[in-house]
This record gives structure tokens, sequence and C-alpha cells, in this order.
């Protein structure tokens, strides 16, 4: 009953893969089932060296990426190059679209033409009508109609079973960005899959997995993965046909280095083609495609300037992924993001390095075509990889400021080296995790309902239960620590609430067909909370503790805003007595969801992280106990709040490493910004010295950290948005100052030390 | 003595050759008169050159804001507490690796360009204990070892409070931890051989090449930095010296070859940083109540500060 039926051989009679696409690849249990860690792990060639194997950009290469960037300033200029209005997208609607046909070695667009973004409906026919609208393209009527009156979507199903309490929260913005209205992305499908055994094979897969299915007695459950069991198999049919009318028969696995880059974008294709999810992440492919890169340039098949060449035309599609969006999803995801993050590098369990050529391949990327933030390159650090690999990348870092460093041993030991991040920080297994994500709520938000007595600091509404507010003069922090609980409460209960309405919604509306066909049928599912404000709400308690806090409240009695007198330490500083309250806070709430049964018995997990909604937050929430005046950004993710880390960045990203993993394990984000000359005198200095800012960050237990290391424009362009800036750092001569913070001269006259010239 | 708290007078710049060098008429002469002296004794020039000189009002006060108890001054005196205005974890500046830079208070010198006078003054640093600080220092071993850094004691002058500063130093090499000392030298005759033994690295602050110019930039004497980096040369202790380069003050060829004639003689110098002057602490000056003297002086350009860099690479020595 309990058996596993995917021990019995993938591939069908006629065909046999040792012979022809698995020749010379050393046999294993992966041939028996479906297991491509496996396969990675006895063939792949770890590599120690370092970068001066590799090539650059052939004239081919460039001028296929010139043709997309003389399309892109239009499309920047009026938010879409172009859209198809009339045709919902699924894996096999366009018809196969060409940046040049004569000279892609990768092929397949979302759409028939590049750039051209499609309508995905099923998470919601508003957002889809809305977008339309605001790009200026007729709504089909024939559409509107199918939409509004035949088929339900994502978002209404969500919003028939929303309570009014989980209505209020949302629209007070104390949790804000679900994912109820969008596609909720953030599930990487296993794409190597296809490449590596073929549809054939996933689909006889899928089949023993349906007949296990067909021996249960059908409870709810039972069947509700027979019909997802159905789709799953439907998509991959789907898939293949999709691949035929570019040409390509994917059936079986593929025999060369050329056909697997191709196989595996396919079911990434189908994937992005069917799905407008918030992250559409692609996994870890660099040691998979190795070996198949390793075989061919061991053959003369391929030469390292054509490896090279497949790689930057893959990372060229996965440049041009694009969904249609609103103007007010923007604004909480600004950039057009879409999260198509790449693992590299990384430790195996076995103590042999992950990092391969192809590694360094996918960076090289940056050089080839100039730096750019999707694919959102991710590296997975640790101090044991290998120096030549740490070393380039950082001077990809420093020259780029395109790739995050995630820490390897925590991904590790909670996922395996098979591992992958979706969208920014969330670590999954490929293949065989998944996660329900739930984007955030404010916490700072909700200490001021606390001290309010459950009202909202702005419209002076009740939102949260009615509970009793903070009397007195001055906030005690006991006391208030105590109401925040109580809060704290309320919205986990909330929280978890929304977040299996919508899961529940959209596994029936928009289901992943295609990346759940590539997973195992046996997923582990996490319910992915988060929360946002951190350090203004360790701040806010801090400032309650060690100064003097007195709320200042308006005539109906409602606090909204504070003196405070007195100093008091702040989170950012390695400093215990605030960033212990940091922990707490994390801890608490952690503690507080995982009260609430999820649906489909999801683990639950939480992040620190806010993407870019840190400025929306922020906006929605009134004056703070720290002294943040309403409206004002909350800093990103896990940062201390802007310019309150004085003393130094690795002191900052000390006093996040605090927060413990196990609390956080959808991922713990920290976002740092230093200028070159910050890192060291010569080049090679600065890169020796940001190796070891990382291996130092990664041996304190730190788990992400996005480094930017600015060149004169980035500067350039803090002077003109100093509110992007907050906590860029310049050092000269021993003096650290706020750069953002300096008077214009005295920005320019950095400008001009920074770079050896005058302005 | 309550006007001694606020202000030092040596920070007005006096009547003399100073102004006449600068570029644009920065003298106001407000401070010397209004002010009033803090009482002083020790040195020629008024100063105290260690915390043995100092007078009880120029001690920090307590974290209640009262004066020190007596064992407090005791322990301060003996350095088994010192007077710390700040510390920081950076990277690539004060040494190699990332490294926590202790910056202590106080200060025998006023250099004109000093860009963090709020670490001229003992007083205006909180007291705190060997043990703590070494606490801190030892939690920072594993990011140390791992970015290849560890400690450097600047401030202020650590020199200035040279008890304190022997035993962090001790108990630092102690944890096997890698020390520079940030120092201007002028205090050399205090770090003995035992304390040098406790050092690694020097960042050896070179700030004029002869007596006039340096007496004019610091107030102080030369002599005590030249004979200090013969002796760190006799020992072969790493030297990374540094000069900053002022407009109308330090900037005269004559100078800087002077500094490159004293630096040449010196073997155990690894690095020569030429530091452009900025004006980034004229604020700092002004939010203590302090005049600056070199208001409106322009940072030199990068001609200017390559130009300098190149009369020491022409002597075969490594500058940034």
């Amino acid at each position: 009953m309990t058996a596993q039926t995917t021990d019995r051989p993938v591939h069908d009679e006629g065909f046999d893969p040792a012979a022809q696409a698995w020749r010379g690849f050393q046999a294993g249990p992966w041939q028996d089932s479906i297991d491509v860690r496996d396969f990675i792990q006895r063939n792949y060639t770890p590599y120690d060296g370092d970068s001066a194997f590799l090539e650059g950009a052939t004239a081919r290469t460039t001028g296929i990426w010139q043709k997309l960037l003389e399309m892109f300033p239009a499309e920047r200029e009026k938010g879409v190059y172009d859209v198809d209005a009339t045709t919902p997208s699924t894996i096999t609607s366009h018809k196969p679209g060409y940046i040049d046909a004569e000279q892609e070695i990768v092929v397949g667009l979302q759409t028939d033409a590049p750039l051209k973004r499609a309508i995905m409906p099923n998470g919601g026919w508003r957002m889809a009508k809305n977008s339309l609208e605001t790009y200026g393209y007729p709504v089909d009527p024939t559409l509107e109609k199918i939409y509004s009156t035949y088929r339900k979507t994502h978002n209404d199903g969500v919003f028939d079973v929303y309570s009014p309490n989980v209505r209020a929260a949302r629209s007070s913005h104390v949790v804000t960005g679900l994912p109820d209205a969008y596609g909720r992305g953030r599930i990487i499908g296993d794409y190597r899959r296809v490449a590596l055994y073929g549809v054939d094979a996933l689909v006889e897969g899928k089949q023993r997995e349906r007949a296990e299915l067909d021996l249960y007695a059908a409870d709810e459950k039972v069947i509700r993965e027979r019909e997802e069991n159905a789709e799953q198999i439907r998509a991959l049919r789907e898939l293949q046909e999709m691949a035929a009318s570019y040409g390509f028969d994917i059936s079986k696995p593929a025999t060369n280095a050329t056909e697997a880059v191709q196989w595996l974008y396919f079911a990434y294709l189908g994937a992005v083609k069917e799905q407008n999810g918030a992250a559409m992440s692609f996994g870890r492919n660099t040691a998979f495609l190795d070996v198949y890169f390793s075989r061919d340039l061991a053959d003369g098949v391929l030469t390292e300037s054509e490896v090279q060449e497949i790689v930057d035309d893959l990372v060229i599609k996965l440049r041009i992924v694009r969904f249609l969006r609103t103007p007010e999803y923007d604004q909480l995801f600004s950039g057009d993001p879409t999260w198509v993050t790449e693992s590299i590098g990384g430790m195996g369990a076995d103590g042999r390095t992950l990092v391969t050529k192809t590694s360094f391949r996918f960076l090289q990327t940056l050089y080839n075509l100039g730096p750019a933030p999707e694919p959102n390159l991710t590296v997975f650090w640790s101090a044991d990889l290998p120096e030549g690999f740490k070393r380039y990348c950082a001077q990809v870092s420093i020259d780029t400021s395109a790739i995050q460093f995630e820490s390897d041993e925590l991904i590790r030991g909670a996922c395996g080296d098979d591992a992958a991040i979706a969208c920014c920080v969330s670590p999954m297994t490929v293949g065989k995790q998944m996660q329900f994500f739930g984007a955030r709520v404010n916490v700072a938000k909700s200490l001021l309902y606390a001290i309010n007595g459950g009202r909202d600091e702005i419209s002076g509404k009740q939102i949260a239960p009615e509970s009793p507010a903070v009397v007195g003069e001055v906030l005690e922090f006991d006391d208030v620590w105590e109401k925040f609980l109580v809060t704290l409460d309320w919205l986990a209960a909330t929280y978890v609430e929304a977040l299996n309405c919508i899961h529940y919604m959209h596994d029936k509306y928009a289901y992943e067909r295609l990346e759940m066909a590539l997973h195992d049928r046996n997923v582990l599912r996490t319910m992915a909370c988060g929360i946002a404000g951190l350090s203004v709400t360790a701040d806010s308690l801090s400032a309650i503790k060690y100064a003097t806090v007195r709320p200042v409240r308006d005539q109906s009695g409602l606090v909204t805003d504070y003196q405070i007198d007195g100093e008091f330490p702040a989170y950012g500083n390695d400093d215990d007595r605030v960033d212990e309250i940091a922990v707490k806070i994390v801890h608490e709430f952690m503690e507080r969801v995982r009260r609430h049964p999820t649906y489909r018995d999801a683990v639950h997990t939480q992040s620190v992280l806010t993407i870019t909604s840190n400025v929306v937050y922020g906006k929605k929430t009134g004056n703070t106990p720290d002294g943040r005046r309403a409206g004002e950004p909350f800093a990103p993710g896990a940062n201390p709040s802007n310019g309150r880390d004085t003393h130094g960045m690795l002191a900052s990203a000390l006093s996040v490493a605090k927060l413990p993993f196990a609390e956080a394990m959808d991922g713990i984000s920290l976002t740092n910004t230093v200028v070159p000359s910050g890192l060291g005198r010569t080049k090679d200095e600065q890169i020796t010295n940001l190796v070891g800012l990382l291996d130092a960050q990664n041996v304190s237990d730190g788990y992400h950290m996005n480094v930017n290391v600015l060149n004169r424009e980035t500067l350039e362009d803090a002077m003109a948005h100093p509110e992007n800036y907050p906590q860029l750092t310049v050092r000269v001569s021993g003096y650290a100052v706020n750069f953002v913070r300096l008077t214009r001269e005295q920005q320019l006259d950095v400008l001009s030390r920074t770079f050896h010239d005058r302005v | 003595m309550p006007g001694t708290r606020t202000t030092h007078p040596r920070f007005t710049p006096s009547e003399g050759s100073v102004t006449a060098l600068r570029p644009t008429d920065a003298v106001t002469p407000r401070a010397a008169q209004d002010l009033p002296l803090p009482r002083r004794r020790g040195t020629a020039s008024g100063l105290p050159e260690t915390l043995g000189d100092l007078h009880r009002e120029l001690l920090p006060l307590d974290a209640d804001g009262r004066p020190l108890h007596h064992e407090k001054v005791q322990a301060l005196h003996a350095g088994l507490m010192g007077s710390i205005h700040s510390w920081e974890l950076v990277t690539a500046v004060d040494g190699p690796g990332t490294r926590m830079t202790l910056f202590l208070s106080g200060c025998p010198l006023q250099c004109q360009y000093c860009h963090n006078p709020d670490t001229m003054q003992l007083k205006n640093g909180t007291l705190q204990s060997a043990e703590e600080v070494l606490k801190r220092i030892r939690r920072y071993r594993k990011v140390f070892s791992a970015s290849g850094g560890g400690l450097t004691i600047s401030g202020g002058e650590p020199l200035f409070q040279h008890k304190f500063v022997r035993r962090i130093l001790r108990g630092t090499k102690e944890m096997g931890v890698h020390t520079a000392l940030d120092t201007s030298g002028f205090l050399g005759r205090v770090a003995d051989d035992e304390l040098l033994a406790d050092v690694d690295l020097v960042l050896l602050d070179v700030k004029s090449g002869n007596e006039a110019t340096y007496h004019e930039t610091t107030g102080r004497s030369l002599a005590p930095t030249i004979a200090f980096g013969d002796r760190l040369t006799a020992l072969n202790k790493p030297i990374w010296v540094r000069f900053v380069l002022v407009p109308g003050l330090t900037d005269a060829p004559e100078n800087i070859r002077g500094v490159a004639d004293i630096v040449q003689n010196w073997g155990s110098v690894e690095r020569v940083e030429v530091l452009p002057f900025h004006n980034m602490g004229e604020d700092k000056w002004a939010s203590l109540g302090l005049d600056y003297s070199l208001k409106g002086v322009q940072p030199p350009s990068s001609e200017q500060t390559e130009a300098a860099r190149e009369v020491f690479r022409a002597r075969g020595l490594t500058v940034y």
C-alpha cells in the first residue's frame, strides 16, 4: 500500500536511453526512477579553478541581444512593448515566436513575438482587464463575458470565502500584497526532468502515480489528487505539443547539450506561458547542464565558445520573460520583476563542491550581455567554496551589483543539496517541495493597533478586536509588549485564515499543472507567512523600554504620535539589548502562526522579507514610537532602519544574523550597499575583502546578502532619488558618512573622490 | 568651570602664518575672545600629552552625567578603563580585511583638518572597562579569521591612553587576533617594545615633512614621529604610512618631498596612502561649537593627488 511505484524503470520498452541519450553517463538509481539529484551526483565534475577559461560574447549573441536592446526603450516608456489582448495564454495558445529565427540557438517565446505580453485571466479577470485598460488595449467583450459569466477565477473564489475580519485586515493594510488577485508563483518545477527523461517517461511516471491513487478510497483528498494528476498529464502532453510547434520532439530524453538546454527551457517556458506567478523561478540547473556540456566538449562536439553561446542564448530568453500586471501591482513590486531565480554553487552533502564550469558560465553572461536584474542569479555561499569561484563571484558582484548571496549551510541543512531559491530568499528542494506564497503582514502597524486597542492609527476604525488601549502619560514596555502579543494572536489567526482561503482557491481555479507535473506526488508544502516592519517595531519597543516615550492623543483618544526623550539602542548595531527584541518578535509571531491549521497540512514558515513593498507598507503606517514619521518607508526585509546602523555594514549584518533561521525558514533578507573604494584600494584587494565579508557573514549564520557595489551612475542616481538609497554609506579615510544625508556639495565631493576625478 | 566643557581653545586658529597660507579668509577670532580658556598644565604648548597630565575637569562624566567617582578615575589612569568614542566594523580602510576599529577619545594634536574633532577630547568619550572591550573583540574572532582582519585601535590618539591600549592589545593577541595601531607617532615614546610586541601593523600618520608645517598643521613637533618610525623600522614592524594632502597647508612640493624623504628611510613601510583632504568633518566642528580653520578650503584635484602620490612612487614605494 505504501510502496512507492517510482522505483520501476521510467523508459518504455522500445527505447534504450542508456545507449543513446545517456551514453557515457554513470549508471545509478536515477535510471530507474525520477531522481535528478542522483544523476547529478554521479555524473558532475566539480571545478575548483578560476575564471580564465571563460569566453566572451560571439557576434551572433551580441546581434540578438542588440535587437532586444533596441526594443527596451519603447517598452520602458509605455510600460509594455505589446500585448496580445485577445488570447488567454495556455501552454499551446500561441504560435511559435522568434527574436531572430535564423540566429537563435535556443528557441521559444511566451507569445508569437518577443516582449509581447499575454493575458492570463485565471488568476483574476479584473487584473487582466485593468492591465489592458491601463496600457490602452481594447477589452474583448467575448472574453469579458466568459470570465465574468461562465468561468470563475481564483480572485472570485477567494472573495466568496473571505470573512469580514479578513476583509477588514486587508483593507486597513495590516495584511497586504496577498496573492488573491494574481498568481501566487514561488513554485519551481523541476524543469531538468524533461531534459533528462523526456516527456513520455514523465507521463508514465505520473500514470503510475495515478494507478496508486486509484487504489485508495476516493475521499476528498484522493479525488483532488486524481484530478490534479489528470491535469498534470494533460499539461505534459501540451508541453510536448508546444515543443513540436517549434519543430522539436521532446518525448524522449535530450541527446546532447544543446537539446538539454532546449528541453529544459521548453519546460520552463510552458510554465511561464500559463502562470503569471509573482515569482517564476528557474531552479538549480548549472551542475545538471554541466554534465551535458562536459560530455559534448569531451566528444569535440562543442567548443568552449559554443558552450558559452548556448548559455548566453538561454539567459537572453530568461531576461525577456514578461507578465502583464497592473500599476497597483507595480507599486507593491516595482520594476517589473519576474524573479527568474537561478541558484548557483554551494556544496554537496558529500563535501564536494557543486560549483562547475557552468556556474561560471552563467555568471559570465553578466559580462557578455551586460548587467541585468533577471535572471536573478543567486549564489549559494559557503566558506568552503573553492577560492577561484569565490573570487569570481566577488568580482562579478563588484562589477555588476547583479548577484545575491545566500547561506549554503542553512539552505543545505533545511532542504538538502538539491535546493533552489524561489523568488528572493525562499529555499525549497527542487521537485519535492513547493510553497503557498503568503506575502506578509505589517507588524509595525500591529504594534500601533496594540497601543490603540485594535483601532487603526490612521482611520480610527476598529480593525482588530476591541481591547484595552494603553492609558497613561508614558508607555510602559511590559504593558505594551503584553498588548502587542494579544494583537499578534489576532493577526496570526486572521492571516492564516486568509492564506488558507487563497490557496484553496488557487489550487481550484489556477492550478499550476505543468509546474506540479514536474514535482513528485508527495510534495512538501509550506505555508509561507511573512512579516514587514521588523526594524521599526524592534526600535519602537527599544525606545519604549530604554527611553521615555509619551503618546500623543487626538480628540478621540487615538494615539497618533509619540514624544521620545532619551536615547535607545537601535537594531543593526550588534547590540543585544535591542536585537533580542527583534529575535523575540520573529519568534512570537512564528509561534502564533503555528497554532493555526493550514490548508493541505502545509508546514508553517515565515520570511522576513519585503521585496520592494517596504515603501507601500510604510506609506500606510502612522507615526511609530521609534520616531519614524507617518508614511516614511520601512527598511527593506530584515534590514535595520535607515541610518540607525552606525557601526558598519558587518555589525548591521550580524544583528540580522541573530534572527533565528529555524523561526524564519522562508528566508531573511538583508540588503547592503558599498562603494567600490569602500572595499579596498585595488580591484584585487576589493575582491579579497568582499570574499572576506561574505565568509564572515556566512560563518556568523547570516542567511542572505544583497550586495550593491555602486558605480558612479548609481551615486548620481542616489542624488536624484535619495529615497531609494537610505543606507548608502561612503567611507573616506577612516570616516563613514551616510551618503544621502550629505549636502549636495558634499555628495559631489564624494562623487569626485570615489571616481578620482572632479565634477 | 562650565565653559571649559564646551570648547577647546586650540581649536580656534591662532594668529599668524596659518591664516596667510589659506586661500580664503577663514579666520574667526570670536572663540578666542569670547570663550574662557581652561586651566592646563603639562607641555610647553599648554596641552596634555597623556592621560596622566589631565585635570579632572577634562575627564569624561559618568553614565549618570555626574563627575567620575574616584575609583573610576583611578581605573582610567591605570588603564583598567578607557574613554571610548565609538567602535565600528569596517572593511578595507584601517588595515587588512574586516576589522573592528576602536576609536579612543583624547588627542594631544589639534590637526586643522581633523575630520573627527569629536574624538579630540577625552571627556567626550564613554567610559568602558578593558574587559567589556575585549569581550566585544572576542565576539568577532570568527569574523576576523574569515576575512583576514583584526583589531585596529584608532582615535583620537590611542597612545594618549597607552595603559589601556596596552591592556587591549595584550588581550587581543592572547586571542590570536591581528592588531593594528593607528597613530600619529607623536607619543611613540610611550609605546615601548613590550607594547609594540603586541602590534602587528602600525598605521602611521605623517602629517607633514618639516617641523614648521607640522607645527602649523598640528600645533606639535614632528621629531617624535620620525623617531617612532625609526624605531619601528629597527623592530621591522610593518608600517602603512598615511599623509593627508591639504591644499594651502600640506601640499607645498617641498613638504611632500620632505614626507617622502622621511618615509623612504623606513624599510618596513609596506604602503603609503595619500589621502585627499575633505571637508566632511566641518559639520562636526560646528556641532561641537568649534571654529573650523579650513572653512572653504577645496579638496585637491585628482591630478594634484596623483602628482603627490607620484613623488612617493618615484622612490619605489607602494602608493595608493
